[in-house]
């Protein structure tokens, strides 16, 4: 069927079916590969998007439940200050490894950093305990987290 | 030489600009020592690293291992930089495609720790001829002695007359005149402004923003997506499967059948995906069918029961030796330690796409192999390896994983039923379930001891399943040398010392696993080597620094004995652990501080961690192999294990094949030793190290001696 989605401030309008995640239609029908699939189960957040600036795995939203709420994906959370921080500091960390989950990491950084300015080592945990890295950057995750914070405040 | 598209950093400009460029190019290769320049590469020329150099002065570097998060993206370009006289940031880097022999003795193999230790000097040998050709052209166009000239931030300069030229200006020149061959290398006497400082990765911002181009992110006109179920008992055939449900799942094209395994090929993975449950197919098990766990552990520990191979070569010691020694023994202390079956589980699920065409077939995916890949390719559809193209892009993640073609001869058989190229991959739990495991492992060691606890004799007998008799069954004499690495030369002096290898294959196969062989030995002679100091009543450090002479390996362990605080007790409630290796041509010693946790028994809280490496290359890089070696051997000892049921494996997704999380991650602390010694290899050495630190700790802490992994496991049953 004909379904419409917001996804980086476009309305796109793609025939599948209702059932299928957004995962696969942002990566197989949308063609924007930066949204990863890892687990397919919401268990390793490598498909982690914003729908309405929330953090929710791509893999486990069937496209007709987004209805009107607006998608962000990795490729234009530049645009987003908060999220450009993010992509900043994760640099300025050196946090990536193999780089797969990190778009995933990133993006489930940015809400908390939305919902929660200042994070504390707990608070990263408790959120991005979702997120798996099989590289192990997770020493480096937490202190890119602390120096977006820290970034963010500045600005 | 270099792919057409580079997944890293293509953009528009560049290539525009690279396409605009008529100017000549001065491709410098080396081939075992031998430099040559030509303008373009002659097709019978095969060098085993390639730079080039264009008229706008832009260095590209053809990279000659692959990158799989393990950092050789940014390393190996440090190395040239080095001798180049250039920033890091200026080297284009472009991902080759898979050619054997394309880099000489270089190939394009990379596991095992080996992409510094082998790239080291050829590498930088490659860079200081191409400086060499540079100021020869630039002293001969000034009329001065190349002497005077010197490469200096991508030019030549001729400091008494004040002239400077860009390499760009240079390359035609360069290009026309002899290039040296064995140009002078820069030595860290000389100062390094490259090699030995802290660098950034290379690759860090396509990765961050989300452009970076791995291999499942492959996408082409006309391409299909199919996904696949394969016989969930290891050697059985696919049965019945109901194709006309399956095609009549929207997006379905086609079913393609194959011995053991069936694929969907669809517009999308989800119609695939969709597809493939419809078509419900039944499976034919076959023998295997009765696999059980505990008769696969049983059969290892009948296994161990046969004589052994001697492993020790020429310092062997024979039967009678070894019991005089022990007989001498004032003590005599054994145990049997025992591995676990492992899945690598990668974020990036298997995937490959092929498109089989004009008598061959064109390859886009992400391996460790890209040369010998293409060679098998060429051999499974029975074509000349020049009708064969394999395009590499990154990996996310490798961990020996991607060194074995399974998922790229399993695509080709599918694709060759389809009329466009296909993009196959895999979902999570058949990854999981086909994957090629680290083997189990069955240990059993014995030392004597003398009067002040030292050992006297030493018996250690390891029974595996062999890859490398799988792989290189010509060279196999019936040791497998990689299962027996560690063991054989150990960080200690060790009298009387046997070590014996038995062979055992089980219905579940085997393959490379983060650490190899070097980690298998390094928790059974760490763990072991605890105990001995326990029984010696010594403390283990001070036990395995009286032991080891090598003093490098001395001061790793006093290094990481002052950073870690071990000489002061541990804070309440908690237990230290330590482990010494030397391997991959690398020292590393860790401390474990550990506290009891409710549920998985006992939590990490943070690791020291020493490095003697030989010259460091990149510290950064060096720590962030540390940082994440550690993490994933947490995860390996804390709750790594595969088990069989039914001939099938039982684990098939995060769930039950449990990763460490943020949460659970440690403080990681990570010192390096100054050196100017030969370069080591970083990958394994982290994993192999904290696997047995661990299970010291967990002794000091709780008593138990953890002799079967994995540790949570032993400590909540």
């Amino acid at each position: 069927m004909t379904i419409t989605v917001n996804v980086n401030g476009k309305d796109r309008t793609v025939d599948v079916d209702e059932d299928m995640p957004l995962l696969w239609v942002i990566r197989d029908v949308l063609g924007m590969t930066g949204t990863k699939f890892g687990c397919g189960a919401g268990m390793c957040g490598a498909c982690t998007v914003h729908i309405d600036g929330e953090a929710q795995f791509a893999c486990q939203t069937p496209i007709a439940a987004v209805g009107k709420a607006k998608v962000t994906t990795i490729e234009a959370l530049q645009d987003n200050p908060v999220g450009k921080a993010v992509q900043q500091a994760w640099i300025d960390a050196d946090v990536v490894q193999c780089g797969y989950c990190q778009p995933g990491q990133i993006m489930r950084a940015t809400a908390l950093l939305k919902a929660t300015p200042k994070p504390t080592d707990e608070q990263i945990d408790e959120v991005m305990y979702a997120n798996l890295c099989r590289c192990g950057c997770y020493p480096r995750i937490r202190a890119a987290i602390h120096r977006a914070a820290a970034a963010k405040g500045t600005v | 030489m270099a792919d057409e598209t580079n997944p890293i950093q293509v953009s528009r400009r560049d290539m525009l600009r690279a396409a605009a460029t008529a100017a000549p190019v001065l491709a410098i290769g080396i081939r075992f020592g031998t430099a040559q320049a030509a303008t373009t590469a002659p097709a019978d020329f095969k060098p085993n690293a390639l730079l080039t150099i264009d008229g706008t002065g832009q260095i590209a570097l053809a990279l000659p291992k692959t990158e799989m998060g393990q950092g050789v993206y940014t390393s190996l370009t440090m190395l040239v930089a080095e001798e180049l006289e250039v920033a890091p940031q200026a080297i284009r880097v472009d991902i080759p495609r898979g050619e054997s022999g394309l880099f000489g003795k270089l190939d394009q193999g990379t596991g095992g720790s080996t992409s510094i230790r082998e790239c080291w000097e050829p590498m930088r040998q490659a860079a200081a001829n191409a400086r060499a050709a540079l100021v020869d052209a630039a002293a001969a166009r000034w009329k001065v002695p190349a002497s005077e000239c010197r490469a200096q931030a991508g030019s030549v300069v001729h400091a008494a007359s004040k002239r400077t030229a860009p390499y760009g200006a240079l390359v035609a020149a360069a290009a026309a005149l002899p290039v040296p061959e064995k140009a002078p290398l820069k030595t860290a006497a000389d100062g390094f402004k490259v090699i030995g400082k802290p660098q950034r990765r290379l690759d860090s911002r396509a990765k961050v923003i989300g452009t970076a181009e791995y291999g499942i992110d492959v996408r082409l006109p006309g391409m299909k997506v199919a996904t696949l179920a394969q016989s969930p008992v290891f050697g059985g055939k696919l049965g019945a499967a109901d194709e006309d449900a399956a095609m009549k799942v929207k997006g379905v094209r086609k079913v393609v059948r194959l011995p053991d395994a069936v694929a969907v090929v669809a517009d999308h993975y989800w119609a695939a995906r969709k597809g493939l449950e419809a078509l419900a197919p039944s499976w034919e098990d076959g023998a295997n069918a009765v696999a059980t766990q505990a008769a696969i552990v049983s059969s290892y520990a009948e296994a161990a029961q046969q004589p052994g191979n001697a492993a020790m070569g020429k310092d062997g010691i024979d039967a009678a030796t070894l019991a005089k020694a022990m007989e001498g023994a004032v003590k005599r202390v054994s145990a049997v330690y025992e591995q676990p079956f492992l899945a690598h589980a990668a974020m990036e699920p298997g995937n490959c796409v092929v498109h089989v065409k004009d008598g061959g077939c064109e390859i886009w995916t992400g391996t460790q192999v890209p040369g010998s890949a293409r060679d098998e390719a060429a051999a499974a559809l029975g074509v000349p390896v020049e009708k064969v193209v394999l395009h590499n892009r990154l990996m996310g993640g490798g961990f020996g994983r991607r060194l074995e073609a399974d998922y790229i001869l399993r695509t080709i058989e599918v694709a060759k039923q389809v009329d466009a190229p296909v993009k196959l991959v895999w979902s999570r739990e058949e990854d999981m379930q086909h994957d090629l495991y680290r083997p189990f492992y069955h240990d059993q060691i014995e030392a004597g001891l003398d009067a002040e606890g030292k050992p006297v004799a030493w018996n250690h007998k390891i029974t595996g399943s062999s890859i490398m008799a799988r792989l290189y069954p010509k060279y196999f004499k019936g040791v497998d040398a990689d299962a027996v690495d560690g063991s054989v030369k150990t960080p200690y002096t060790l009298p009387a010392q046997m070590v014996e290898y038995v062979r055992h294959e089980s219905a579940v196969p085997t393959s490379w696993w983060r650490g190899v062989g070097g980690a298998r030995s390094a928790f059974v002679v760490e763990s072991f080597v605890d105990e001995l100091a326990y029984v010696a009543g010594k403390d283990p450090l001070a036990y395995r620094r009286a032991l080891a002479s090598d003093p490098r390996a001395q001061a790793v362990l006093d290094l990481v004995a002052e950073k870690s605080g071990w000489a002061k007790p541990a804070p309440a409630g908690r237990a230290r652990g330590v482990a010494l290796i030397h391997t991959w041509d690398t020292y590393m010693a860790q401390v474990v501080e550990v506290e009891k946790d409710a549920e998985n028994g006992v939590r990490v809280v943070k690791v020291t961690a020493a490095v003697d490496c030989g010259q460091p290359i990149n510290p950064l890089g060096i720590e962030a192999q540390v940082e994440g070696g550690i993490v994933f051997g947490i995860t390996a000892a804390l709750f790594g294990e595969v088990t069989i049921a039914n001939g099938r494996i039982e684990q098939s997704n995060f769930h039950d094949y449990r990763m460490l999380r943020i949460s659970e991650a440690p403080a990681i602390a990570t010192y390096i030793v100054p050196s100017d010694q030969k370069a080591g290899g970083m990958g394994e050495p982290p994993v192999a190290t904290i696997m047995p630190a661990l299970a010291n700790a967990v002794f000091a802490l709780t008593g138990k001696r953890i002799r079967k992994l994995p540790i949570a496991k032993a400590l909540t049953a």
